[in-house]
């Protein structure tokens, strides 16, 4: 029991999708195999129109003890958001 | 349920007073319906038992291919076959789902598949019994599909991030598969005299071993109060086997058919169908290795394993080779 095909992480987009979500992983030997292997296991059911695979290895993936530190700060800047600045009405295309 | 009896490795459930600070902060965030992901901390008898449990039901989906695919080639129309072989891919990609969803909690599959041929992992009882005729194609789909629906809905809000997504996709998925076995029960039983005695018999055989799915009344197992604490077991086993007989009769109704329970009854008072004893000592022996097609399976799997992997060696030899051959051309 060696030699394990690599793991790969799959991303589909769909055919009204504007981005590719991430479906599940599958292991394959190389990167023909991966999109092969991704279109059977993961588009039976017309889930999308376009395949990425990534090995999994090359995934970089912030630290889960971090989400403090990195996502926090955002919280207390609402004025990113339109909706903080209230218009007048008479105002259009605003 | 396809993972019966689960052993948590656990003597009692710890108190949160018998804690330590990580495990009482990991049991809040339980309760608090906080998911835990992979790479998170969690105690090791919970990533071992969901190792167990994920692997288990895994193993059965593959498995579980075997006495389904038993009938592709004998599939009575071309439309019927095609339709299996949809649901025997369906449950390949299941178990793909469920492996991914043990590796995250560091287990390998080759570590996985060994482990199923040596005989330490399970799989769920229900798969060690054969498919006779082609009504146990349907049975199996209205029943066992149906029980595992059961089951896997619940588990959608299991604690375990990649477990309780893998489940989305599946009940997604599984829907069909329980519907097309109704289906071709429906058609048989609407049929001739022939084929009406041949979707009773197979409900006669398949019946009780379809409630054993469930696995024994857990009411004094500490493996199943452990696992519930930590929400990865979402309901009780007698509390899943309940509904399903109540949601099963009047579909058995429906076609005429006759459940082989003498002691099926509605109870109004419960609200529920009283239903006779289940014979564990024949799931016992299922489980221990003696149903009727274990052995068959195992060696089913392990010939498939052993005489696929000049493939998997061929297919990771020419990946090698290309890459070695395309660092040359680069270089």
């Amino acid at each position: 029991m060696k030699n394990e095909w690599p793991l790969w992480e799959i991303f589909i987009r769909s055919q009204h999708g504007l981005a590719h979500r991430h479906v599940g992983s599958l292991h394959a030997p190389d990167e023909e195999m991966a999109i092969k292997n991704a279109r059977d296991v993961y588009t039976r059911r017309n889930e999308g129109v376009s395949i990425w695979a990534v090995r999994s290895a090359d995934v970089v993936a912030s630290a889960p003890g971090d989400k403090e530190p990195l996502f926090e700060p955002a919280n207390s800047k609402i004025y990113r958001h339109p909706t903080f600045f209230p218009m007048p009405d008479e105002v259009k295309h605003l | 349920m396809y993972a019966q009896m689960v052993d948590t490795g656990v003597k009692a459930v710890k108190g949160l007073a018998e804690m330590s600070p990580e495990e009482q902060a990991f049991q809040a965030r339980i309760e608090a319906d906080v998911k835990i992901e992979p790479k998170e901390w969690m105690p090791e008898a919970y990533r071992k038992t969901l190792i167990r449990q994920i692997s288990q039901h895994a193993h059965s989906e593959i498995v579980g291919m075997l006495p389904e695919g038993n009938w592709i080639t004998r599939a009575p129309t071309l439309k019927r076959k095609a339709i299996l072989m949809a649901k025997v891919q369906d449950e390949g990609g299941h178990g793909l789902y469920l492996y991914s969803a043990a590796e995250t909690l560091g287990v390998s599959r080759d570590q996985m598949v060994e482990d199923l041929h040596a005989g330490r992992a399970k799989y769920s009882s229900i798969f060690n019994y054969p498919t006779l005729t082609w009504a146990d194609i349907g049975t199996i789909g209205w029943l066992v599909d149906g029980a595992a629906i059961m089951n896997q809905i619940p588990l959608c809000r299991c604690s375990y991030g990649p477990y309780a997504r893998a489940m989305v996709r599946i009940c997604k998925e599984e829907s069909f598969h329980q519907r097309q076995g109704y289906d071709i029960v429906m058609t048989l039983a609407r049929g001739n005299d022939e084929q009406r005695a041949m979707a009773q018999d197979s409900l006669n055989r398949w019946w009780w071993p379809s409630l054993m799915m469930f696995g024994p009344p857990d009411a004094e197992s500490v493996h199943s109060a452990q696992s519930a604490a930590w929400k990865i077991k979402i309901l009780s086993n007698d509390d899943l086997r309940q509904r399903f007989v109540d949601q099963t009769v009047p579909q058995a109704d429906y076609l005429e058919l006759t459940i082989p329970d003498p002691d099926l009854k509605w109870n109004a008072e419960r609200g529920h169908y009283d239903f006779g004893a289940i014979d564990w000592n024949e799931f016992h022996n299922v489980i221990k290795g003696d149903g009727p097609c274990n052995r068959d399976r195992m060696r089913a799997r392990v010939s498939a394993w052993e005489n696929g992997a000049w493939v998997r060696e061929a297919a990771i030899a020419h990946a090698q080779k290309r890459a070695t051959r395309d660092a040359a051309i680069a270089a």
